[in-house]
C-alpha cells in the first residue's frame, strides 16, 4: 500500500500538536517517525487509524483520498495498528483476542472457535510469528502479548502496519526478534510506520526516517545518518549521547539486602538469597534478562511485596515488610516499572500526580486541608525544571504524551528528600534529550551523596550509569562488576555463567 | 462560521453538563413513548385515524394533549403552576397553594442529596455502598430512640439526636468496611444483604417496648417531641413543609465539596477509586481508606435517614424507606447521575424530587400512574451512565470509557 498524507494538522485547544504534516510511505517501505517526546507522533498515528479526526489535511491510499472516521474504517482499509500500551483482554485467549471484534461465527451466532484458530496458525506461518492460539494472554511475556496484537492486526489482511514504540516493553532480544520480522513483513510487501526512540534500532531498521518536532516535519534522512545527526535534528541543539560523570566517592553503605528470598504470586522463589550494598555516592546497575527476579527484588525494597526471608536496611533502620509509607517516608524514592500501573493517576493532573505519595505533606496540606495554591506552585517549577511538555498543570495526565508522563514520575521523585533512589527503567519511552537530562539527574543525585539503584534492560544504560554493575540470572546475583567490564562478560553472567575472574 | 462538523464534534465532547440535560429530554422522550402506548385515548384516535386514511390530524392533537397534560402536571406539581402562582402575586393571596410544589420538592431532596452524596463517597474511592438505605434506616431509628427516649435540655437534645442517626449509620457503614478490609467480603453482597437486616431489626424494635408507641399493636413509634424535630422553615402556621433538613443538606454539601475537593483523605479516597496499585505504591493505606469511606458514607446516610424522620415524618413506621420511598437505592441513581460530585449530586437530587413529587401530582390529575416518573429516573440515569455504568459493575478495563485516550496519551503509545 501507497501511503500519502497531506496537511495534517490537529489541534486540541490551543495546543497544534500536528502541523501540517506531510508524509509518504511507500509498499514495502519501513518509515520510521522520531521526534521529542510530545513531537505529536502517537497523534498523527491515531489521526492515521481513524482514533483521532484531523481539523485538516488528507490521507491518501494508493493516491485515493480517503474518510477514516473510526478505527473499524482504518482496519477496513488494510491499516493495522500496535499500541504502546496493549488493547488485548488479559483473561481471554489468543484467538479470542485476535477475533474479538470480528468474530467468525456459525449459524446461531456461535462463535466459530475452529476457524478462529486456523485463522491464527496461517497468520503465524505466514510470518514466522509463533504463538499458541488456545494461551491465555495474561499468561503470556510482554513480548508474545505484542506478537497477538500483531497477528490481531495482520489477520485482518493489514497492508500498513503501524507499530508505535513497539520496542519499549520489550528485552534486546525480543526486540531483535521483532526487528526480524518487521524485515519479513516489509519484503512481503507490507508498509511499516515504525516509532521508537532508540536510535540504533532506528537505524538499524528503517529504510526512511522522518523527523518532527512540535509538530512538524524536520526533514526525512536516509538511515546513513548518524545518531548524533539524528539526535540534533530530533531536539533542536546538540545532544550528548554518553553520560557524563565523574568517578564515584562511594561512602557508607545505605541500601543493604541481605539474603532476600522473595516469591512471585505463584509461590515460587523469584528472589532467592540475594544480598546487595549500595552506598552512598554511588550507582549500582542491575542488569539482567527481565524476568530473573530484578521486578520483585524491587517490589520487596519498596514494601510492595513481602520478604519471605532475610532483610532490607535502609540508612541504617531495618525496613523489611514495612509499609510502603514508611519506606517512601524513610527517604526511599521509587520509579517504578509500570508507570502507569504504579507510578500516575492518568484521571488527575499533572499537578496533583507531582504530589501523588506526599499529599499530606507541608505545604502540601496542613491539619487535613490541602493546599492547592502549594501544589499547583510546585508542579509549575517541576514543570519548568524537568520540562515537561503540557498546556497547563491542571490538564489530566492522561492528555499527556508518554515521554512527558514518564518524566512527570522522574520530577516527582527526585524533587523529594532522598536517601535512596531505586529507578526501573527510568528511561523507558523517553527521547534522547530527555534521556540526556534525566541521566544527569540521576548522577547529580549520587553526587549529592545519595545512594541510586538503577534496574535496566538496556545494556547500553547500565554500563553507561553504573559505578558497579550487579547481574542478576534466576533470582540470585551472579556477579557483581565494573562497569567497564567487557559486554561480552557480562552477557555470559546475565545468562548465569560466570567468567574468570569475577566474584 | 463553525462547519458542521466543528459543532459536531464541540456537541460530541460534550461536557457532562449537556450529556445530563440531554439524557433528561431523551428520558422525557422514554416517557412520552410509554404514554403513547398505554394510553387508551391517545390509541383510540390512531386506531381511528388507520381505519379511516384520515389524516393524523386528530390523532396527533390526542396525543399532543395528553402527553403535554401528563408532562404539564408534573411540572406544575413539584415547582410552580403559573396561573396559581400570578394570583397570588397579584392578589398577595393563596401563597401556600403557589409554593407548595417547590416546597415539597425541596423536601424530598434533602434527604436524597445527602444519602446521594453517601454514596458518591464510595464511588469516588472505587467502592459500592449499596447499603445506604439500611444505614439511613439505622439512623432513623437511633435517632427516633435519642429523641423519645432520652430526656435533654432543648439546645443540646436535636444535635444529639442527629448525631444519633449518624452513629447509627456510623455502625451500619462499619460492619462492610471492617468485613471487606479484614476479610476481603465482597461489599456489594454484604451491603445489599445488610438492607434487609436494616429493615428487619427496623420492624423489631417498631414491635418492641421503648420505641413503638405505648398501647398499640401496629409497628409505629413514638413520635418525636417538637424540640428535637428540624421545624419547618417558615413556621409551622405556613402550611408548608420544607424544614431545616436545608440547613443540614446545605452542610453536608459543602463538608463534602471539601471533603472531594481539598482534603487529605478525600484525595486518598479518589487515588484508590482512580488507581489502586498506584495508590498503594505512593504510600496509602488501602484498608485504612475503605473503612474510613465507609465509616463516612455509613454516617452520612444515618444522617439522611434520621433528616427524613426529624424534618417530615417525626415518627417511624413500618413503611419507613422501604419500596419507592427506599431513598438510600434512589441516591445509587442519583450519584450515577451527579457523577459522585456534590454539585452535580445537588442538581441530580432536586430533578428526581421534583419527578417523584410531580409524578404524584401527575396520577392525581391525569391517572397515568406514578411509575412513570420512576420509569423517567431509570431511563436517565441509563442514558447518561450507559459507559460508566458497564465499566464500573463488570470492572472492565477494555471496556473503559477512556480507553480512547488511553491509547492516544498512554506513555510512548
Ligand atoms: N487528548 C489530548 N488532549 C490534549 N492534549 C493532547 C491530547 N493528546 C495528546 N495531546 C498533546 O499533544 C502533544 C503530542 O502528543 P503525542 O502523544 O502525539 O506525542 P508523541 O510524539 O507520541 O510523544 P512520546 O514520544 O512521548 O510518546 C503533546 O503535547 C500532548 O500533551
Ligand atoms: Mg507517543
Amino acid at each position: 500500500m501507497r501511503l500519502e498524507l497531506r496537511g495534517i494538522t490537529k489541534k486540541f485547544g490551543s495546543l497544534t500538536a500536528n502541523d501540517h504534516i506531510d508524509l509518504i510511505v511507500e509498499p514495502g517501505q519501513i518509515h520510521c517517525l522520531l521526534g521529542e517526546n510530545g513531537a505529536g507522533k502517537s497523534t498523527l498515528m491515531n489521526v492515521l487509524f481513524g482514533l483521532l479526526q484531523a481539523d485538516e489535511g488528507e490521507i491518501l491510499i494508493d493516491g485515493e483520498p480517503v474518510r477514516l472516521a473510526n478505527s473499524g474504517d482504518a482496519v477496513r482499509r488494510g491499516i493495522g495498528m500496535v499500541h504502546q500500551h496493549f488493547m488485548l483482554v488479559p483473561v481471554f485467549s489468543v484467538a479470542e483476542n485476535v477475533v474479538l471484534g470480528f468474530e467468525p461465527t456459525r449459524s446461531l451466532d456461535r462463535l466459530d472457535y475452529a476457524r478462529a484458530r486456523e485463522n491464527i496458525r496461517s497468520v503465524s506461518r505466514e510470518f514466522g510469528l509463533e504463538v499458541d492460539p488456545d494461551a491465555t494472554v495474561e499468561s503470556l511475556p510482554i513480548g508474545l502479548q505484542q506478537r497477538v496484537e500483531i497477528i490481531k492486526a495482520l489477520s485482518h489482511d493489514a497492508q500498513l502496519l503501524i507499530l508505535d514504540e513497539p520496542t519499549a516493553v520489550l528485552t534486546p532480544q525480543e526486540a531483535d526478534a521483532l526487528m526480524a520480522i518487521m524485515r519479513s513483513l516489509a519484503a512481503s510487501g507490507k508498509s511499516i510506520l515504525f516509532i521508537s526512540h532508540k536510535l540504533k534500532e532506528v537505524r538499524q531498521v528503517s529504510d526512511v526516517i522522518t523527523v518532527i518536532r512540535s509538530g512538524r516535519v524536520i526533514g526525512s534522512v536516509p538511515p546513513t545518518a548518524s545518531e548524533n545527526e539524528l539526535a540534533a535534528m530530533m531536539v533542536g541543539r546538540e545532544v550528548s549521547l554518553v553520560v557524563q560523570k565523574s568517578a564515584a566517592t562511594p561512602r557508607e553503605p545505605v541500601l543493604e539486602v541481605r539474603d532476600l528470598v522473595v516469591r512471585d504470586d505463584r509461590g515460587l522463589a523469584v528472589v532467592d538469597g540475594v544480598s546487595l550494598e549500595v552506598h552512598a555516592g554511588e550507582i549500582v546497575a542491575l542488569a539482567g534478562v527481565q524476568g530473573n527476579g530484578q521486578t520483585e527484588l524491587v517490589e520487596a525494597i519498596t514494601g510492595l511485596r513481602h520478604v519471605e526471608s532475610g532483610s532490607v536496611v535502609l540508612a541504617g533502620r531495618d525496613i523489611t515488610n514495612h509499609s510502603p509509607r514508611e519506606i517512601l517516608d524513610a527517604g526511599l524514592g521509587h520509579i517504578p516499572e509500570d508507570r502507569q500501573r504504579d507510578g500516575v493517576v492518568l484521571s488527575m493532573s499533572v499537578a496533583d500526580n507531582m504530589v501523588l505519595n506526599t499529599p499530606r505533606r507541608a505545604p502540601f496540606a496542613r491539619h487535613g486541608t490541602r493546599n492547592l495554591r502549594a501544589v499547583r506552585d510546585h508542579a509549575e517549577t517541576l514543570v519548568e525544571s524537568f520540562d515537561v511538555r503540557t498546556s497547563s498543570v491542571e490538564a489530566p495526565l492522561s492528555s499527556l504524551s508518554g515521554g512527558n508522563q514518564q518524566k512527570v514520575i522522574v520530577a516527582r521523585e527526585l524533587s523529594r528528600p532522598l536517601e535512596v533512589l531505586v529507578a526501573s527503567q527510568p528511561t523507558r519511552g523517553l527521547d534522547v534529550g530527555s534521556i540526556e537530562y534525566v541521566h544527569r539527574e540521576i548522577v547529580r543525585v549520587r553526587d549529592d551523596g545519595h545512594a541510586v539503584l538503577i534496574v535496566s534492560s538496556e545494556l547500553d544504560e547500565v554500563m553507561a550509569l553504573g559505578d558497579r554493575v550487579a547481574v542478576m540470572f534466576q533470582g540470585r546475583i551472579t556477579g557483581i562488576v565494573d562497569p567497564s567490564t567487557s559486554r561480552e562478560d557480562v552477557g555470559l553472567l546475565m545468562a548465569g555463567s560466570a567468567p574468570a575472574g569475577t566474584r | 462560521m463553525p462547519s458542521a462538523r466543528r459543532l459536531w464534534d464541540r456537541y460530541r465532547s460534550a461536557s457532562p453538563i449537556t450529556i445530563a440535560l440531554l439524557a433528561l429530554v431523551l428520558g422525557l422522550v422514554v416517557g412520552a413513548v410509554i404514554i403513547i402506548a398505554t394510553t387508551p385515548a391517545i390509541l383510540n384516535a390512531w386506531r381511528g385515524t388507520f381505519h379511516s386514511w384520515g389524516a393524523p390530524g386528530h390523532a396527533l392533537k390526542v396525543t399532543f394533549d395528553n402527553v403535554g397534560a401528563a408532562y404539564r402536571s408534573i411540572f406544575t406539581g413539584s415547582i410552580v403552576d403559573p396561573p396559581q402562582f400570578w394570583h397570588s402575586v397579584t392578589t398577595g393571596r393563596g401563597w401556600t397553594a403557589s409554593l407548595t410544589p417547590l416546597s415539597e420538592t425541596l423536601t424530598y431532596a434533602v434527604p436524597l442529596v445527602i444519602a446521594s452524596i453517601a454514596v458518591g463517597i464510595t464511588f469516588q474511592t472505587g467502592l459500592f455502598n449499596i447499603g445506604a438505605n439500611g444505614q439511613a434506616i439505622l439512623g432513623g431509628i437511633a435517632g427516633v430512640a435519642v429523641a423519645t427516649l432520652v430526656h435533654l435540655p432543648m439546645a443540646l437534645h436535636l444535635p444529639l439526636t442527629l448525631l444519633a442517626g449518624i452513629a447509627g449509620g456510623v455502625v451500619g457503614g462499619a460492619i462492610p468496611g471492617l468485613l471487606k478490609a479484614y476479610t476481603g467480603a465482597h461489599e456489594v453482597i454484604v451491603t445489599l444483604m445488610f438492607n434487609y437486616v436494616a429493615s428487619y431489626f427496623m420492624l423489631f424494635t417498631l414491635l418492641s417496648t421503648p420505641l413503638q408507641l405505648p398501647n398499640q399493636t401496629n409497628a409505629i413509634s413514638r413520635t418525636m417531641p417538637g424540640g428535637t424535630q428540624l421545624a419547618p422553615l417558615f413556621g409551622t402556621s405556613s402550611g408548608l413543609r420544607v424544614n431545616y433538613g436545608i440547613v443540614v443538606a446545605l452542610a453536608v454539601t459543602l463538608f463534602a465539596i471539601w471533603l472531594l475537593d481539598r482534603s487529605s483523605i478525600g484525595f486518598e479516597f479518589r487515588m484508590t477509586g482512580a488507581n489502586p496499585h498506584a495508590a498503594r505504591a505512593s504510600g496509602i493505606n488501602a484498608r485504612r481508606t475503605l473503612v474510613i469511606s465507609f465509616l463516612i458514607s455509613g454516617g452520612l446516610a444515618g444522617l439522611a435517614g434520621v433528616a427524613w424522620v426529624a424534618g417530615t415524618t417525626h415518627y417511624i413506621d413500618q413503611n419507613f424507606l422501604q419500596g419507592s420511598a427506599g431513598i438510600g437505592f434512589t441516591a445509587i441513581t442519583v450519584a450515577l447521575l451527579g457523577r459522585n460530585r456534590p454539585i452535580g449530586i445537588v442538581w441530580g437530587s432536586l430533578l428526581f424530587a421534583a419527578l417523584e413529587v410531580g409524578g404524584s401530582n401527575m396520577q392525581a390529575n391525569t391517572g397515568i400512574p406514578y411509575d412513570l416518573a420512576t420509569v423517567i429516573q431509570s431511563a436517565i440515569v441509563i442514558f447518561v451512565a450507559t459507559p460508566v455504568l458497564v465499566k464500573e459493575i463488570f470492572r472492565l478495563r477494555a471496556l473503559r470509557a477512556e480507553s480512547v485516550k488511553v491509547a492516544t496519551a498512554g506513555w510512548g503509545s
